[in-house]
């Protein structure tokens, strides 16, 4: 299991289009991918739990990757946190 | 009629109405498994055709329809196909026994309901795509009607037109737009938007100002009263709805719709002419900004430079202090962006009030009378180094200054600039290269500042007057309580007089002085402040081309007259009543 950690820097928060950029690219993977918070863990799957997460500027985003490509799918996200300017 | 202004213009059009169809659960429970499986087929293949429906119109996107369309119908097509609404829906048909029609609507009203209730507007916006969504699906379920949108394609041919109004562009009202209406129309064809809900940050108003359609927002069940082919005008600043208005009356708001769009044209024609007013006296216009990318804008309104670059934003989007390599790369884009005209730098403004994530700050009983600005880079000194080691080693890249925010005393200042000496002396042994003449200037927002300014200008090399907080510390009222509020007035004798002694101080120890508060953008305040001396004014982009407007047509004589007339008077209303008849 690999655990994450990334910044949101937009300001505004999580937008819908970096938003349904991370979920597809989440779904490329057959390891399960979560974002956790507290006790609450739900899987990275869904855009609708994520935007309803409510993701703020400045918020800490945790994220658990568990299964048989997590080293593969943990360097695709940091890419992806890398590269997405709106995040 | 009255809604909320939420794009600027005037708009005189004819009412196209676009009802939005209700569905309602019926509460009728599936018998049998068979119906079960029928429900989920029908559930299933109704995401499917709303996917594929949604795949036409992105594949259908041109150049007309606004930016960000396809994200958004993207983001549909992602919300259709999302597993967690999958098994919501699934489980209140399989486990619940409800058709698939009152299945949706339940889970999507219960989305609606919890992204309504967010309290970042951009996240409660979504709830309008859930809405679209869900809008959808029962369209393809059967239960609503499968319309299309009024605009789509040809011009729809309307029984009863008078030819007069046949010339009349549309404008949209109903109850609110959702994503996919705004996408389908052909919005060149609108003329603007009256809605009875929505607020400044709805879908409708966000798309209406991007595209310059003038919208009001907010109107209520009044505008169930205006029918198809009505006669509509409305004024997207204020909010103004008038309803088959008499002839004197459409004449008289027409003559306004042309008066504005002429100003409109005359403000973008000012852009490349310099501030010069009639008998030649120059002056410089800036603009105030927080991104490298806002230069782009402000360029484009005229700016002359960048009077005001807030660093927070830099020291926001980190999570721990940046580094000075972080902060030296973001001020050499700044620099390198800046194409040789002059910009202040200002140093970390932050307090109780502002804080950063990664320094907590104790809570002050009065955070605005507290640790804040340069008390806390005098007090965290290698905070405060690696931001000017970073800045000096940007300054070879352009013409930057140094600007330190509140500063409230002689001995600040020295301290400032010792560490100054340090940061330069660092950078000397290891022999970086910097502007060795970078101006090292303060913000004079503080009373005690502002009234000793004859003895801070011996010391500091520029002054940036910033009105806002100026204003409240004189008048001691805070201008984000509704309550003592309108005590702020800048135009307050006691604020005029200091900003007046600043001014003066300034030029007698041939020193530049520069305005960045609200005022500056204020064209009540322009012939006022100049009739002090004042040559340099940071603003707003947006603002430059109006106050550039004041500056043109005006001479240094009858700016200089209106300062002496408004000295005369001691109440603030009648100061700012003479500076709106002067401006009329």
């Amino acid at each position: 299991m690999i655990e994450k950690e990334y910044i949101i820097t937009a300001p505004e928060g999580m937008h819908a289009r970096p938003a349904t950029a991370l979920v597809r690219l989440a779904k490329n993977f057959t390891s399960v991918i979560s974002i956790w918070e507290g006790n609450k863990t739900v899987p990275l799957n869904s855009l609708l739990n994520l935007l309803s997460m409510g993701i703020k500027g400045g918020d800490v985003l945790k994220i658990r990757i568990e299964g048989e490509d997590e080293i593969t799918a943990a360097e695709a996200l940091d890419h992806f946190f890398s590269q997405i300017k709106d995040l | 009629m009255r809604g909320i202004g939420v794009s600027p213009g005037i708009s005189i059009g004819r009412v196209l109405r676009v009802v939005r169809q209700k569905a309602a659960t019926t509460g009728i429970l599936l018998s049998g498994d068979e119906a079960v499986r029928e429900e989920v087929d029908r559930y299933r293949a109704a995401i499917d055709h709303s996917v594929a429906e949604i795949k036409t119109l992105i594949g259908a996107q041109t150049g007309t329809t606004p930016s960000g369309a396809a994200d958004i119908l993207e983001a549909h097509i992602e919300m259709l196909t999302d597993p967690q609404l999958e098994s919501d829906v699934l489980e209140r048909i399989q486990v619940g026994k409800k058709n698939a029609s009152d299945a949706v609507l339940e889970v999507t009203s219960r989305l609606i309901e919890t992204f309504r209730n967010m309290e970042d507007p951009y996240l409660a916006a979504r709830a309008a795509d859930i809405e679209d969504i869900g809008q959808r699906l029962l369209k393809h379920l059967g239960t609503l009607p499968s319309q299309t949108s009024p605009l789509e394609g040809s011009a729809p041919a309307r029984p009863g037109e008078h030819s007069a109004q046949a010339d009349l562009p549309f404008i949209i009202v109903a109850e609110d737009l959702s994503p996919s209406d705004t996408i389908t129309m052909d919005l060149r064809r609108i003329a603007g938007f009256a809605l009875q809900k929505g607020g400044s940050t709805s879908h409708a108003a966000i798309v209406a100002r991007l595209r310059g359609i003038p919208a009001v927002v907010g109107c209520g069940t009044s505008l169930d009263q205006v029918a198809d082919n009505d006669i509509l005008v409305l004024d997207g600043a204020t909010g103004q709805l008038w309803v088959n208005p008499g002839d004197a009356l459409l004449a008289e708001l027409r003559r306004k719709k042309i008066a504005q769009a002429e100003n409109a044209l005359l403000l973008a024609s000012l852009k490349d002419v310099p501030a010069r007013m009639v008998d030649g006296r120059r002056i410089r216009l800036l603009a105030n900004i927080s991104h490298v990318g806002d230069m782009k804008d402000a360029f484009r309104h005229g700016a002359e430079g960048v009077g005001l670059f807030r660093t927070e934003f830099l020291f926001m989007e980190k999570s721990s202090f940046p580094t000075e390599e972080e902060q030296f790369t973001g001020y050499k884009d700044l620099a390198r962006t800046s194409q040789g005209t002059p910009v202040t730098i200002r140093t970390l403004d932050i307090g109780g009030d502002k804080p950063l994530p990664y320094f907590p700050m104790p809570k002050e009983q009065n955070p605005f009378l507290g640790h804040r600005a340069i008390r806390i880079s005098l007090d965290k000194k290698g905070i405060f180094l690696t931001q000017l080691k970073a800045i000096l080693r940007a300054s070879s890249f352009g013409k930057l200054k140094i600007l330190v925010p509140m500063v409230s005393n002689m001995q600040e200042l020295r301290v400032a600039k010792e560490l100054f000496t340090t940061a330069k002396n660092e950078l000397m042994q290891k022999g970086v290269s910097f502007d060795k003449d970078i101006p090292f200037g303060i913000m004079i927002e503080v009373p005690s500042a502002a009234v000793t300014a004859d003895l801070l200008a011996q010391e500091a090399d520029f002054f940036s007057i910033g009105t806002n907080d100026l204003c409240q510390y004189t008048m001691a009222a805070d201008r984000m309580n509704d309550k003592v509020s309108h005590l702020c007035d800048p135009y307050h004798p006691a604020v005029l007089r200091l900003i007046h002694f600043v001014i003066q101080q300034a030029q007698l120890n041939n020193i530049p002085v520069s305005l960045c508060g609200e005022m500056a953008a204020d064209p009540l305040a322009t012939l006022l402040l100049t009739g002090m001396g004042l040559e340099e004014f940071s603003m707003n982009a947006p603002s430059i081309p109006t106050i550039k407007h004041i500056i043109v047509k005006s001479s240094m004589n009858k700016a200089r007259q209106v300062l002496r007339q408004v000295m005369e008077f001691d109440d603030p209303s009648d100061i700012t009543q003479y500076l709106q008849d002067i401006n009329a």
